[in-house]
């Protein structure tokens, strides 16, 4: 057999989002859970790149070269987020800021 | 030999993905997560997207991951102090219930997608093939995202500055 078949590809991505969604739970530092976030869009940009290759046309790698350029706007803007809130709060860990918690 | 080489990246970058979410340290779980993003970046290249691996490689691996290390090692973060107590039914039921989850969504997958595979070679997403799709089809998209950018840009000054 030579080739991997699409199925292969589209469960390794399953497990890899498995994976960030889980740690995005269970983590509790900021910085962690950030990057959960950015092993989650990796998950699913292996699953447009999979499928882009399947059905042979370009549209799949354009969508994952989008996620990318989102995903580094949003880094950019979360960690100076995550900087800012170390200011005012002096912690990393999201169980101190709770100030939106009832 | 296509298998082979997505079997030892598969492994690695799960491998990878595991470490990130155990490893107490967040500059270690950095590193793992760089792991991940460069054997993605060789299952890539086993699908033909040219591009979109150097693309992985340098915006990825490179901008972003230095980024994060930047700020870890600015704020001076350190292990974890406060661990997840997981309750005594996350702890038994937690990796069989995983398990099950995975064997189940597995087999559907299986089911679901189409039959067929691509040898390595046969089809190719190298430079000339994106350019020409990011300039006709899809300009638009790509000029917005330019905006996008830019605003990215002024938060993060706004939100970083000393005094708002």
């Amino acid at each position: 057999m030579n080739g991997v078949p699409l199925s292969w590809y589209l469960i390794l991505s399953a497990i890899l989002f498995a994976l960030g969604a889980a740690g995005f739970m269970i983590r509790k530092n900021m910085i962690t859970v950030f990057m959960c976030i950015e092993l989650m869009l990796n998950a699913v940009n292996l699953s447009f790149v999979a499928f882009s290759r399947h059905f042979k046309t370009i549209d799949g790698q354009i969508f994952t070269f989008f996620v990318m350029v989102v995903a580094a706007a949003e880094a950019a803007v979360g960690l100076a987020i995550i900087l800012t809130v170390f200011r005012n709060r002096s912690t990393l860990q999201v169980d101190d800021i709770d100030s939106l918690r009832l | 030999m296509d298998p082979i080489l997505f079997f030892i990246f598969a492994a690695v970058a799960v491998i990878c993905a595991i470490s990130l979410i155990v490893q107490k340290h967040p500059i270690k779980s950095a590193l793992s997560l760089i792991g991940v993003m460069g054997s993605l970046a060789i299952l890539y290249l086993l699908l033909g997207a040219e591009f979109i691996a150097a693309a992985q490689l340098i915006v990825y691996a490179g901008a972003i991951m230095v980024l994060f290390v930047f700020v870890i090692m600015l704020l001076n973060a350190g292990e974890e102090k406060s661990p997840a107590r997981p309750s005594w039914f996350a702890k038994l039921l937690g990796i069989p219930l995983m398990i099950a989850l995975l064997g189940i969504l597995s087999y559907v997958i299986q089911r679901a997608a189409p039959e067929g595979s691509l040898a390595f070679g046969e089809y190719t997403g190298g430079a000339r093939e994106v350019g020409r799709a990011l300039f006709t089809t899809y300009l638009l998209p790509f000029e917005i995202t330019s905006v996008l950018i830019l605003i990215a840009i002024l938060g993060a000054v706004v939100l970083a500055k000393k005094e708002l």
